[in-house]
This record gives C-alpha cells, structure tokens and sequence, in this order.
C-alpha cells in the first residue's frame, strides 16, 4: 500500500511539472512568435514614424486591445490575490469550502493567462508596428525594465502554474508549501504591474531627464511622481477587480442552479467575492486622490485639465459610477441580511444609512458648472448656483465619499455580527465605544468639509488628508475591538445561504459592469489627459490622432471594450466549466 | 410602517421635487433637479427592494392595480396617469422654445504650456508672481492694484469683488466672483496671470473663448500692473492663492 501511494504522489508530481512545463512553453511560443511578426514586419515596411491602421485608426485600435489587456492582467493578478486570500481563510478556519473556493478560480487562470499574454503581444505588435519611432525611443530608455519583465513573466508562470497543478500534492501538512507558492504568484505579479506601470507613468509625469531629453537617472525616471500612486490604486483595484469578477460568476452560477445545495454554494461565493471586492473598494477613492494630487503636484495644467478643463465632465460619470458602487454594495449586503437569523434588530439602521448614502451620492455627483439654459444661467448669475455651487468644490465630495464609506463599512460591520451575540462581560462597553469611534469620525469630516470653506486652497487640501485618517482610524477601532468582542460568540441561528432573492444576485452582477467600467473610464482619463503628447512636455504625438475626441465618442469605446472584456470572461468561465465537466465526467 | 411602504416613498419623492422647486433661490437648473430627482427614486427603491417585507408592502398596491385587484377608479387614474406624464413630458421636450440651449462651459480649463505677452513667451510653469513678498512694499502694491483695479476692473468685477460691476449684468455668462472660494482661491497666480493677460481670446476651445467679455488685459496694462491688480484682488476678497509645497513638487524634476 505504501508503494501504490508513493507511486500516485510521483505521477500526481509528474504531472504537475508536465503541466508547468506546457504554460511556460506556451508563453514562450507567444513570446517568440510576437518577437518574429515584429521582426517581420518591421523589414517589410516602409520606415515611418508613424503607420496609419485603416478602418480603426492607430490610438483606438492600440486603446482597445491595452485596455481589454489591462484588464485581463488586472484579472490574472487580481484573482490570485483573492484566492491566496480565501485559501488562508481556509486554513485559519480549517473549513473545506474555503479551499475548494480558492481552487475553482485558480483553475481559471490558464486560460485568463494566455488570453493575457495573447493581447499583450498583440498590443506590443500594434505598438511596434504603429508607433515604431516612440516604441523604440521608450524600449531604449527602459532597456533594463524589459528584461526584467519578461523575467518576472516567465517566474509568474512558472509560479502561477505550479500554484495550480500541486493543489492537490500540497495537502495537509504540505500545506504551508503551497501557500507559500501563493505568496509567490502575488509578489511576482505585484512586481509584474510595477514594472509595467513605470513605463504608463513615465510617459504622464516624465522625470530622470535633462534639458535635452537624455536620461540622467533611470530610478529617477521610473519613481516618477505618479508611479508609486498608480502602483497602490491599480493592485487595490485588481483585488476589487477580481472579487467582483468572482462574485458575478457565482451570481450566474446561482440564478442558473438547479438544486438548493447549488445555489446555498454559489450564494456563499458571491458573497464572499463582494466581500473581498467591498474591502478593497473601500480605501480606493483614498489612493485615487493621493493620485490627483501627485497628478496636480507635477504639473497644474495636467491636474486641471483633468478635474476642472475639458476631461471634468468625464468625473460625474465617474461620481455616478462610484455613487452606484456604494449604492450596490449596500443594497446587497441588506438584501443578505434577510436569510441572517438575528438581523432584523439592524434593520432599523437601513434608514438613516440609505440617506447619508442618498445625500453622499447627491453632493458627490453636483457638478462645479451646471448644464443650464440661458434663462436659468440669468437667474444664477452664471453657471455656478450660489448655494449649488458649494457642493460641486472638492471640499464637500471630499466629505460625501468620507461618510460613504463610513457608511458602507458600518454596513459591514452590521452583515458581519447579524446572527451573533457576545458573551463577553465587556460587550456593552465595547459597543459604545465602536458607536462612539464612528460618531467622532463623522464629526471630524463634516467639520474639517465645512471649515474648509474658510481657509486656503494650500490648507483646505491638508484637510482631506484628517478626513481620511478620521475614517481609517474609525475603521480600524471598530474592527480591533470587534474581533475579540465576537470570540465565541452566542450564534442566534445558522445563516441561510441559498435563501436570498434572485435581486441580490442581479446586485452582484452589476457592481462586475460597474467596476469594470470605471477602470475603462479612468483609464481613458488618465491616459487622455497627456492630450497630444507621448511623453507629457517632452515629447509630441505628431500623429494624425493626436487630438481629444468627443467625450460620447470616447465612452462608447468603452463601453464596447466592456461588452468585448464581458464575452471574453464568459468565454474562460465557459471553457473552465466545459473542461471541470468532461473530467468530472471521465 | 412598512405597511405604508409605497405612500411613504411616493410623499417623499413629491416632498424632494417640492423642496428643490420651492425652498431653493434662485430656482435649481431642470438638469439638476432631474439629477437629484433620478438619485433619490434610485435611493428610496434600493432601500424598499433591499428588505423582502418592505419590498411586498410597496409592490403590493402596484400589482393590485395592474391585476385588477384596485378600485377600478384608481385604475383608471393609473392608467391615464402615466400616459398623460409621458405626454407632457415629451411636450416640454419639443415645445419651440426661444431660450438659449444648454452650455456645457468649461470654467476653469487647462492654462497652455506658454502664452505670448507684449511680443514674448511666458511659461505657465513655474511661473511667480515677482512682486509678491512680505516686506512693506507690499502693502504699497497692493495699493498700487488697487488703483489699476477701480480704473479698469471694478466696472464689471465690482468693489466689493463680488462679480457684480455696473455692467456685470449686461453679460452672460456674468463676470468672476472673487470671493467666491471656487474662484481664485482655487487658483494659482500664474493661472490668474494668464487669464488676465490673455482675457477671453485666450481661453481654449472648450471654454467657449466667444462667450466671453474679458479683455485681453496685456493690449493695456503692463506686467506689473497685472501683477499688482492680482495682489490687490487676492487680499481685498480675502483669499490667498493656491501653492504647492515647492520642495515635493520640484523633488523629482
């Protein structure tokens, strides 16, 4: 018997270096097959500058596909994350589904990654091709980088592949070897979107240059003013990528099962998704404003141009986007706290919590300038409302997007201890002081949000930054005492999972589109706001395409890379379930 | 008060449409009011839809109706109610009207790399106000602006600064209101500078640069004149203009 088991550990081994061996020569063949069409094409063509793309054009067709490629690599990387997080939830729970979780998505990543690196290569292609002169001028700059990069690519794929394929070797006491795999995947696909992510930033907020344009200072060039911001808020974002990407599947999944064992799973999947995706939407809006001002820091012109010049219209869709995030969010975890045994002593809160969110949303999406007739400016006295007008200035969203997520991290809190009472002698107490750390929070950013009507710009911005830290430290009271307030806690009964309405799930689904969405706008914002430069002052996009397109023509782009990005992720979900239901089947 | 789930909802979006038409002066732009009013529908009905029994306390009137379960007098006003909204709403939206269409008017749009003045190229970046300092020349320039501000911009800008001139109200859009903490004090001095110096010719595209009745201030001033008027500006509304902390902003240049 000992001899048949050390015979399936070496096959099961086998086999799983036999799979690591494919991806990694999958990615190899991709790589090589791109290096020979760039060569190719390169002696082929003509010299130029510039190539002209019929049909799309140059910038939407390099737009579409760096896009519908960031978002796959905010996938790939997003996805591990929340899956080495659910696997270490399994083993400090030790319950099973935990694990089985973490399983199912890794098992997406394959395909996620050649579909990846397919567009990746794709977008390299166009680059070289299109834009030979600039691709060329940045590759030499970054020399180092590249091959760095391409290092880390073939690390992350050999970690992310063996990740996969010992899932089943690396049980028990092996345990821990496997999740140090996790950890690996993680770091080496943080280091991945670092790397990438100089050369984005490079171009908005150029540094490590003299007069002429030579390079002085590689590190110089690569911690550029918005290269450590952009770094935080994209791996902030792929984890609340990835969890709503994860929940959306599971909402699917559960509107589409059969039995009650079926939808209590994928109803426990959604809500763990949108409880990793919530957790990481929660502190973004604060490293996106550490971004704008980095942004404004670097070059006013850049910052107004984006907040307050041509692009600003863009950010009330944004606002309404993110408004709606808060919104979904919230509507969700209620609409959850009906099959939670013990939450109807909360549901009182949903009032009150609806209308700071209502309000929040109201002030977050008032606009600086308001769309008016000419009657209607006469009356105002010009496109600002004197009273209006006080809402559409960053101090009062500043306030709005505080009290938001103050709100939506009580809601949270609520979900979490719905079906539970503590046992500790100490529990009144505690609850005070949790009721009384979220007042004090909501206190200091109403005031700091109405004084800073009356100081300096200089000083009104410093403001922001107590607001935050008021919300953090609010944030991070509650959960300190939370945790060994509910140690053993009396449970009122045992949650429902599957027993929730079909609403919720629709719920699910929406905060997916909305997420990806926002990064499609967001990424046309940060990328347009350069205008018609390469590298912002440095150097000119002299192309026939360097120019700002209408707002409506930019959004339906997005739109369809959303719409194209949606198919895609259903094509690997479909593709998963077909190959799990032919094995399940052999 | 669940059971009132639907009469609570429609009284508080009734109550909202009234507030933003009545209590507010002057009167909130339709966009706005159809804004607010979209935001607080979607608010109320996620916070109905989010609790099973106040969600079927709030269908429950809306389904009798439309299966017949309702008095037949409140059907018939349902029915004839929301083809008669629709219908007045699509009045309103093809009526012929004589007013101007909207404008979406950017206000504060991006300053250009450079701009010319009086035959040379000044760059925004980096650019100082060189008079300002905190000696006792100071309070001698900012009386100096003064001066230049009641010969030139007081007609349209006002003195108290308030945007509201003699003439302020023969254009529109009206001119800038100085105490207005969106205005200026959100604004570098050299966003200011440029502004003057170049009037409403220099504006960009997107900030209709035709709709706009400010002179281009360098046909008539000098440049400390400029200056000193954005002194004066500056302490008599009471704001200070923005800066950024030089030592993280030029760090890494």
């Amino acid at each position: 018997m000992p001899q048949a088991k050390t015979a399936g550990a070496d096959a099961a081994l086998v086999d799983a270096l036999k799979g690591t061996w494919k991806g990694i020569l999958k990615i190899s063949v991709l790589l090589v097959a791109t290096y020979l069409a760039a060569q190719g094409l390169a002696s082929v063509l003509n010299p130029a500058d510039y190539r002209a793309l019929p049909v799309l054009g140059n910038r939407t067709a390099v737009w579409i596909v760096a896009e519908l490629h960031l978002m796959f690599a905010a996938f790939v990387l997003g996805v591990p994350i929340f899956a080495f997080i659910t696997e270490i939830v399994g083993v400090v729970t030790k319950e099973r589904r935990y694990d089985d979780l973490a399983r199912e998505f890794t098992k997406l990543l394959a395909m996620a990654y050649t579909l990846t690196a397919a567009l990746g290569c794709l977008l390299l292609v166009l680059l070289l091709v299109l834009y030979p002169k600039f691709t060329g001028y940045l590759s030499k700059l970054f020399k180092p980088t590249w091959a760095l990069y391409v290092a880390l690519i073939f690390t992350e794929v050999l970690f992310a592949y063996l990740y996969w394929f010992t899932w089943d070797i690396l049980q028990g006491a092996r345990k821990r070897w496997h999740l140090l795999l996790g950890a690996l995947v993680n770091i080496v696909g943080t280091a991945l979107l670092f790397v990438a992510d100089i050369w984005v930033t490079f171009m908005m907020s150029p540094a490590g240059l003299d007069e002429m344009g030579n390079l002085t200072s590689l590190w110089a060039a690569i911690n550029n003013h918005t290269w450590m911001p952009i770094n935080v808020h994209r791996l902030l974002a792929n984890v609340a990528f990835g969890g709503a990407i994860v929940a959306a599947y599971a909402a699917v999944r559960f509107l589409a099962a059969t039995s009650a064992e079926e939808r209590a799973r994928f109803d426990w999947m959604g809500y763990v998704g949108s409880f990793i995706a919530i957790a990481a939407f929660i502190p973004l809006p604060f490293a996106g404003y550490w971004l704008g001002r980095e942004i404004y820091q670097f070059s006013e012109q850049m910052g107004v141009s984006m907040m307050g010049g041509g692009f600003s219209w863009l950010w009330i869709l944004q606002a309404m986007l993110i408004g709606s995030l808060f919104f979904g969010a919230n509507f969700y975890l209620w609409l959850g706290m009906g099959r939670i045994p013990g939450a109807e002593r909360y549901v009182r809160f949903q009032g009150p919590m609806m209308l700071v969110l209502t309000l929040g949303f109201i002030v977050w999406a008032t606009p600086r300038s308001i769309i008016a007739t000419g009657a209607e400016m006469t009356a105002m006295g010009g496109s600002h409302h004197p009273f209006l007008g006080l809402f559409g200035v960053m101090a009062a969203k500043n306030t709005a997007v505080n009290l938001m997520i103050l709100t939506t991290f009580l809601a949270f809190m609520l979900y979490r201890r719905a079906n539970r009472v503590p046992v500790v002698p100490w529990a009144a107490t505690a609850k005070a002081v949790q009721a009384a750390a979220i007042a004090v929070a909501g206190a200091v950013v109403l005031y700091y949000g109405v004084y800073s009507y009356y100081v300096p710009s200089n000083v009104r911005i410093g403001f922001s930054v107590y607001q935050v830290l008021a919300v953090l430290a609010a944030m991070t009271v509650f959960v300190a005492i939370d945790i060994p307030m509910l140690r053993g806690a009396r449970e009122i009964g045992a949650i429902r999972w599957g027993d929730i309405p079909a609403r919720a799930q629709y719920g699910l689904f929406f905060l997916a589109i909305a997420f990806t969405w926002l990064m499609g706008l967001m990424g046309y914002i940060r990328s347009g706001i350069r205008q018609y430069w390469h590298v912002y002052g440095r150097v000119m996009d002299e192309s026939a395409h360097a120019y700002t397109m209408t707002h409506g023509h930019a959004t339906l782009i997005v739109s369809f890379i959303v719409l194209v990005f949606f198919a895609l992720v259903a094509m690997v979900f479909w593709m998963a379930a077909r190959h799990g239901s032919a094995r399940a089947g052999a | 008060m669940q059971r009132f789930a639907f009469s609570i909802t429609v009284l508080i979006w009734a109550a909202v449409y009234a507030g933003l038409k009545l209590l507010v002066s002057p009167p909130v732009p339709t966009s706005v009011v159809t804004m607010y009013m979209v935001l607080t529908v979607i608010g109320t009905l996620i916070f109905v839809a989010a609790n099973e029994a106040r969600f079927a306390h709030f269908v429950a009137p809306i389904r009798s109706v439309f299966t017949g379960e309702a008095p037949r007098a409140v059907q018939v006003v349902v029915l004839v109610a929301i083809p008669a909204a629709v219908a007045w709403v699509t009045y309103q939206r093809v009526v012929p009207s004589a007013d101007a269409p909207f404008e979406a008017r950017v206000v504060h749009p991006e300053p250009p790399a450079s701009f010319p003045l009086h035959g040379k190229r000044m760059e925004v970046a980096g650019l100082a106000n060189p008079l300002r300092s905190t000696g006792p020349e100071l309070r001698k320039r900012i009386a100096e602006g003064k001066t230049v501000y009641f010969r030139n911009c007081f007609f349209c800008h006002g003195d108290t600064l308030a945007g509201d001139g003699h003439f302020a109200g023969a254009f529109l859009p009206i001119p800038g209101n100085f105490r207005d903490v969106g205005t200026i004090s959100m604004l570098q001095e050299s966003y200011v500078f440029w502004r003057v110096a170049t009037g409403g010719r220099g504006l960009p595209k997107g900030a209709t640069p035709w709709n706009s009745a400010m002179p281009v201030w360098q046909n008539f001033l000098t440049e400390d004149e400029m200056w000193k008027v954005i002194l004066y500006i500056y302490d008599a509304s009471g704001s200070t203009p923005r800066t950024w902390d030089e030592a993280v902003s030029h760090a890494k240049h």
